[in-house]
């Protein structure tokens, strides 16, 4: 059922993104979300923290894929992308978000510059209440300035 | 902040602070900007209705950014968020505005969880816990799970 233009995309990486941690960006993420904590907001008092700076929230990068094409970022030719064009056209029109796991080794602090890497780890047939479900995983870790990864997610994508 | 919370303040069973969200079009407008989620199933009716949604609906990456809010309000500046994961089973529509910044009556959510173990590994004070977005209705619309270190008095 997964169409072979979809399933020869398992294990591809993408071309690694850049990503540079900037003070707006945090300020504007933790005021859609409605979150007051004065780590995301106030300098003074994250300098005086264990942080010694401003900090981005856990889960402030980890949308894996602007797959829109109307992000920041031109990602039509993301493997995850590329896998929903192709279910699409296999007759899964429809894409939800099926949720993500993150793992957070370090804190991410304004200044950071973070380099992510996303994979296409899996792609699985389901089957829901009569429906046929593929369920797509991507894997992306980011990885600091200093070469060490600062966190990992899983996001499943479900095409139906 | 809250007064920090410690490792031994806390048991197998305790209830994670709840935290109140009243998702509306404003939040999802800007959560579209801060996250760069352009999916128009929420933001476009006609797309969403196509996309066999009804109207548009909450992105299930701003629930699980509440939840992130959750956790952290409630382990504190000194406590460290470790994982977080959550599976988004149910559908959820934001309520409109009615002013600049007042929304419409409705709808509100509430994130809850509760501490399901908690354990020392390589000297560090652990906790795991069950989370989750409850509707109105009190259904779990976005059920997940949260691992932190706390800091301890010992």
């Amino acid at each position: 059922m997964i169409p072979e233009e979809a399933a020869k995309l398992v294990g591809k990486t993408d071309a690694p993104v850049v990503y540079e941690v900037e003070k707006g960006a945090i300020k504007k993420y933790a005021d859609a979300v409605n979150d007051r904590n004065p780590l995301y907001w106030d300098e003074e008092y994250a300098c005086n923290s264990r942080y010694g700076s401003l900090i981005a929230p856990p889960g402030f990068f980890g949308w894996p894929v602007k797959w829109t094409g109307a992000g920041p970022f031109d990602m039509k030719d993301s493997v995850g992308a590329l896998a929903l064009e192709a279910m699409s056209k296999a007759g899964f029109p429809f894409i939800l978000d099926g949720g993500a796991e993150f793992e957070f080794m370090l804190p991410v602090r304004v200044g950071d510059i973070l380099i992510s890497s996303c994979k296409m780890a899996e792609m699985n047939e389901r089957e829901s209440k009569g429906a046929k479900l593929v369920f797509s995983i991507l894997e992306t870790t980011f990885t600091n300035q200093n070469g060490a990864v600062a966190f990992k997610v899983r996001q499943t994508i479900i095409c139906r | 902040m809250a007064q920090q919370l410690f490792w031994e303040d806390i048991e197998v069973g305790s209830e994670v602070t709840p935290l109140p969200r009243i998702a509306t079009t404003l939040m999802l407008v800007k959560w579209a900007g801060a996250s760069g989620d352009f999916n128009p199933i929420h933001f476009e009716e006609t797309f969403a209705a196509k996309q066999m949604l009804g109207k548009p609906i909450v992105h299930g990456a701003l629930k699980r950014a509440w939840l992130v809010s959750l956790m952290t309000n409630w382990i504190g500046d000194n406590g460290t968020l470790k994982k977080l994961s959550c599976q988004y089973r149910g559908m959820d529509w934001p309520r409109g505005m009615k002013t600049l910044y007042e929304p419409e009556e409705g709808d509100t959510w509430w994130c809850k969880g509760k501490v399901t173990n908690k354990y020392i590994k390589d000297s560090e004070h652990y906790i795991d816990c069950e989370i989750w977005v409850e509707n109105a209705k009190g259904e779990k619309t976005t059920p997940g799970a949260a691992t932190a270190v706390l800091p301890s008095r010992g």
